[in-house]
């Protein structure tokens, strides 16, 4: 590090004043908590309609007929739009990408053309003056279907006498990857001890405050769409409606106000999100659609149905010599377009182990095609999953040698000085610090403590247990995850900064918002690159009018990659500022510096003049400055990480609980997380993002799963049925932080946004299991309920 | 999930309310706190043609101690009851209860005569009824009625309340002297339906109970009276002997049933140890 701030002029981590590391508060936060946002459902257009849907009650059904007469009599409705009226001006996609070989999937309709895949699935758009006008219509439809045997369980999916969900693929395999590295036959041969277990990840979903939600305008006029949309990635959605519709890029305006959460679920293209902007075309009016709470449980993407086999080779040392893994998983019946269902399974595969020495690892997945809700890529992808089985495998073994859980991972863990390095199947580690993680933990759980506290209370009935669970994450990714297998995903993003004559500044980004702050974060970098002051900068986001082309926010990426635009815009700024500068002042632009918002002399920090002085020269008398020079007060970075395909983040949790082994609940009693995101650009932020990242993941782990019938009927699709975590039960979180800043940017900052949400899931498992050891019992199955957890000491 | 299209009404007294029943017969709903009944109107799982509010009708709502009983008007709030010191005094068991109904926001809408009415069979209050020899008071067009609160809840979510009636009132004895109420539930998360709840109420006399009372909810289509566990306990002492011969008697008490958050086993197994759990609370100070 040292070295390269020292070749660096100016390096953003040594500037005077700077806001990196400080807990700014989130400059948007006073206008949402005002009630001020603007969220999609609040777009109301001149002459805007509703689209309401009907939906699929099948899970896979053949549609006979159709009869739309009665419905369109009905009072209010504007159009009443049916499959193939639909795929007449807006073309199928196929949910594949050339890197993740031989992955296949079928064409998908904005609305089902010939049958139905799973229950949910739009088939019929109605459009009317108000949705409830729309739904009064729905019911006059009558709809003829031929219900087909619907492929719900994924054990038996490739099964021989199981119906083809799509016969023209050939089978329900949608894709397949194997994986094997070093001698995994012969490390098993002659291991002391193996230990096989099943692990089942539950099918959840991320749930959004904010539904999705979307509102198209057509103007015939300048045959431009405008459309307003709850989404993470503007100028993806803008590529995909124009190439959908057929329309020229710059004719598609996508604008993205305030997002009420995402996590994933809103940076990928769903099939009523393409009727609405179709209708919009079709009709030549504003057309709505807002999803309600059910349409969200049945048709926002789920996530992490996996079942997987694991096998681990431990020595009698506490040496681990293999990971064996086989995953399958149940994506329903399309792989979601662009990003694939594929991912996921690929994480699984790429990652299980990699936070350890052991290099013989094998792994299988299979992706299997289901007629339940399609399934992608939600919050930390696939690392819930992986963390889960490397987690659990690694308590496995030490269980079954008699060593302490942290001891075999003191044993096993990468050293911290053998950077750079590479994962089992290949992917460069720039620079981690799981060993100085790990220690924090142990510090910050008082973990001797505990054990006593533990072995205490055991003697009086009371079954308490300390789970740990390390973890690695793949954050700020560059072209190797969507763009290198041809999806039009931009990797590289941008910040346009411009200085305004009364001395504020605007800076337009491609990166964008959804709660978590990202905007705070690019202010952040900008103000401190440049020297000037939180209140002097505007941040805009989300127009792919206005910003820089970019890919938005998801991946963990906006902080590391919109940040790094940010500073170097901003330094750039500074450049051109201090150089106007100077001719003013007829010095030495490097003898000049912007602090505060003033040009300062840099020996002693003396006020030359206001930034506001420069803009009015600039833009109202630039007569007073040479004829032969021309300032500059707008300038664009970007930036792609280019040494990694990837910034590897690492870190780890830690929880102490206690199983009432009466009623089968848990209760926490401490929780603590080392998480190691490079540069701390905003603690408060990232402390933020690693407890909400924790409860999303504690979610899963404890409450959350989609039910489905054996027909393929979604059973809890209420917010009283399908449970989402609650204050009450969660714990206190205390966030402690590892600094190993990348070297591929100047400010160092890897992401933060996944990774409490990928190691919860393993660590509030391990607890459990440590509490109920003297039992015998051990639980694998999330959600971990009091059902399954009183099931597994035999109580019931 | 926009309801089908209603007409509204806010009478302003109850025989008013009792005129618009009777004339939309079976095609209006009353419409109190709305907790219940708005989610099931926007899910189109009810279309009334008519809503009735009964908000506006003043002399509903509150709650009064009249000689040995409490009154509390069909339409006081929960949140009402869960901060009134009249209840905490003379009826304790619903103080007990009410900090596991729903959430704040939902206490502050939803009202007792609602909770009565809709009579989930996960909900609290019916419970908490049965198991204080209370009276729902009914007014319909043939005037006011009392029924026994065990004898008020039919079945799953059917009431002896005829549909042009409109519950006015909640009658509950006020607590004996040496009496004791307890309450315990099971909810996955804080504030959620249980799924297995209890109530016990009797006379304490040291660790010795009787005249007891064991109501279960969130076990059946109705709050579930436990006769063969109360017949255990009645003049025992609480023990690990009695609680075991009381967790027996449920078997034959409760017809448990599964559902997605618990099954029939589990259920079973929570009652006894609610059970356990209550009797214990009873008798200790
Ligand atoms: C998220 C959530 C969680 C909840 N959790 C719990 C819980 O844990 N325990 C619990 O007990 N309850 C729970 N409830 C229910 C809540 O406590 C209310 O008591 C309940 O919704 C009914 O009260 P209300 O005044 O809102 O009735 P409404 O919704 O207005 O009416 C409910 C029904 O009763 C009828 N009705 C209402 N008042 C009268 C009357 N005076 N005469 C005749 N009919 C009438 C209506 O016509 C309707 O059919 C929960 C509700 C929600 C939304």
């Amino acid at each position: 590090m040292p070295e390269l701030k020292s070749m660096i002029k100016d390096h953003i981590l040594d500037r005077p004043n700077s806001y990196i590391g400080r807990s700014v508060p989130r400059p948007n936060a006073k206008r949402l908590l005002a009630g001020r946002g603007t969220f999609t459902d609040d777009i109301n257009l001149p002459r805007q309609t509703h689209v309401a849907f009907l939906r699929s009650t099948y899970a896979h059904a053949e549609i006979v007929s159709i009869d739309v007469s009665a419905a369109k009599e009905s009072p209010g409705v504007v159009a009443v739009v049916t499959g193939i009226e639909m795929a007449k001006i807006c073309s199928p996609w196929v949910g594949v990408l050339s890197h993740l070989e031989g992955l296949k999937s079928a064409p998908q309709h904005a609305l089902a053309v010939k049958k139905a895949s799973w229950q949910g699935e739009p088939v019929v758009a109605i459009v009317a003056n108000s949705r409830a006008q729309a739904e009064d219509a729905i019911e006059l439809i009558d709809i003829e279907w031929k219900e087909l045997p619907a492929v719900t369980d994924m054990e038996t999916a490739l099964d021989e006498n199981t119906p083809l969900i799509h016969p023209e693929l050939g089978d329900n395999l949608s894709w397949q990857r194997d994986f094997d590295g070093g001698d995994v036959d012969a490390a098993f041969a002659k291991a002391d001890n193996v230990i096989e277990e099943t692990y089942i990840s539950n099918r959840h979903t991320g749930v959004c405050l904010e539904a999705r939600g979307i509102v198209a305008d057509y103007n015939p006029g300048e045959d431009e769409l405008t459309i307003y949309h709850s989404t993470q990635t503007p100028h993806m959605m803008q590529s995909l409606f124009a190439k959908h519709l057929d329309i020229e890029e710059h004719k598609v305006r996508v604008i993205c106000k305030d997002v009420g959460g995402s996590y994933g679920i809103k940076v990928h293209s769903y099939p009523d999100e393409y009727a609405t902007v179709a209708l919009a075309y079709m009709l030549k009016r504003p057309v709505k659609f807002t999803a309600d709470r059910l349409e969200s449980f049945t048709t926002d993407i789920h996530a992490r149905d996996h079942i997987i086999k694991t096998k681990v080779a431990v020595s009698n040392q506490g040496e681990i010599q293999a990971f064996e893994i086989d995953d399958l998983t149940g994506i329903g019946p399309y792989s979601v377009y662009p990003r694939t269902s594929g991912i996921e399974a690929n994480q699984v595969v790429n990652l299980t182990g990699g936070q350890y020495t052991n290099l013989n690892y094998r792994a299988r997945a299979r992706v299997v095609l289901q007629n339940k809700t399609p399934m992608c890529q939600y919050r930390a992808v696939g690392h819930p999953i992986l963390t889960m089985i490397t987690e659990g495998m690694v308590d496995d073994a030490a269980r079954k040698i008699g060593m302490d859980p942290v001891e075999i991972r003191r044993k096993n863990l990468i050293p911290d000085d053998a950077y750079p390095c590479k994962s089992p199947t290949g992917l460069p580690f720039e620079n981690l610090s799981h060993h100085e993680s790990l220690e924090k933990l142990v510090k910050m759980l008082d973990y001797d403590a505990l054990r006593k506290d533990q072995s205490k209370a055991r003697k009086k009935g009371i079954y308490r247990g300390i789970g740990v669970a390390t973890f690695i994450e793949v954050t700020n990714p560059g072209p190797a995850f969507y763009g290198v297998g041809g999806a039009s995903i931009s990797a590289q993003d941008g910040a346009t900064m411009r200085l305004d004559a009364k001395g504020n500044v605007i800076i337009e980004t491609g990166v964008t918002e959804q709660g978590q702050g990202a905007e705070a974060v690019v202010a952040q970098c900008a103000a401190s690159a440049l020297g000037v002051t939180m209140d002097k900068i505007k941040v805009i986001t989300g127009d792919t009018d206005i910003t820089p082309y970019g890919g938005g926010t998801w991946g963990s990426r906006a902080a590391g990659i919109g940040g790094e635009a940010a500073v170097q815009a901003g330094k750039a700024l500074r450049d051109n500022i201090v150089e106007v500068a100077s001719i003013m002042l007829q010095c030495d632009p490097s003898t000049l510096d912007i602090r505060d918002n003033n040009i300062v002399d840099v020996s002693d920090g003396n006020e030359r003049m206001p930034l506001s002085e420069i803009g009015r020269v600039c833009y109202y008398r630039p007569d007073t400055l040479p004829k032969d020079y021309q300032s500059e007060l707008v300038v664009t970075r970007h930036y792609v990480p280019k040494k990694f395909p990837f910034a590897f983040t690492n870190g780890v949790q830690g929880c102490y609980l206690e199983v009432d082994i009466n009623t089968g609940f848990i209760k926490f009693k401490k929780y603590a997380v080392v998480e190691d995101c490079g540069t701390v650009i905003n603690p408060m932020l990232v402390d933020e993002q690693v407890r909400g990242g924790v409860i999303q993941g504690l979610g899963g782990a404890l409450y959350e799963e989609c039910l489905y019938s054996p027909e393929g009927q979604f059973l809890n699709g209420t917010m009283a049925d399908y449970l989402v975590p609650m204050a009450v039960e969660m714990p206190d979180i205390e966030v402690g932080h590892v600094e190993s800043p990348t070297l591929d940017s100047e400010l160092g900052a890897k992401g933060a946004g996944e990774a409490g949400t990928g190691g919860a899931p393993a660590t509030v498992m391990n607890a459990i299991n440590d509490a109920l050891y003297p039992l015998g019992g051990k639980v694998t199955a999330q959600p971990f309920t009091p059902e399954r957890i009183l099931a597994a000491i035999g109580a019931i | 999930m926009k309801p089908a299209a209603f007409n509204y009404a806010k009478p302003t007294s109850v025989g008013e309310a009792l005129g618009l029943l009777a004339k939309h017969d079976g095609d209006a709903k009353v419409l109190a706190g709305g907790q219940s009944l708005i989610p099931t109107l926007n899910m189109r799982l009810s279309t009334p043609s008519l809503l009735i509010d009964i908000n506006g009708i003043g002399d509903l709502s509150g709650i009064s101690v009249m000689g040995g009983e409490v009154r509390i008007g069909a339409l006081t709030r929960h949140v009402e009851i869960e901060n009134s010191s009249k209840i905490a005094k003379h009826v304790p068991l619903l103080a007990l209860a009410m900090p596991s109904i729903a959430h704040p926001a939902i206490r502050n809408r939803g009202t007792i005569g609602g909770s009565i009415a809709m009579a989930d069979p996960a909900a609290e209050l019916p419970a908490c009824l049965c198991a204080l020899d209370s009276e729902i008071e009914i007014t319909g067009p043939a005037g006011v009625r009392g029924v026994a609160a065990k004898d008020f809840f039919k079945s799953l979510y059917e009431t002896d309340a005829g549909e042009n009636e409109i519950l006015t009132a909640i009658k509950i004895p006020k607590i004996a002297k040496g009496y004791r109420s307890a309450f315990d539930e099971l909810a996955r998360r804080h504030g959620d339906y249980a799924m297995c709840g209890v109530v016990a109420h009797g006379k304490c006399d040291g660790d010795i109970i009787s005249d007891f009372r064991l109501v279960f909810f969130a076990v059946g289509g109705t709050p579930v009276i436990a006769t063969d566990a109360m017949d255990a306990m009645e003049g025992m002492a609480v023990n690990d002997e009695s609680i075991i011969a009381a967790q027996k008697a449920l078997d034959n008490d409760l017809e448990t049933f599964s559902d997605l958050h618990c099954s029939a086993t589990l259920r079973m197994h929570y009652a006894k140890v609610l059970t356990k759990r209550v009797l214990t609370s009873l008798v200790k100070p």
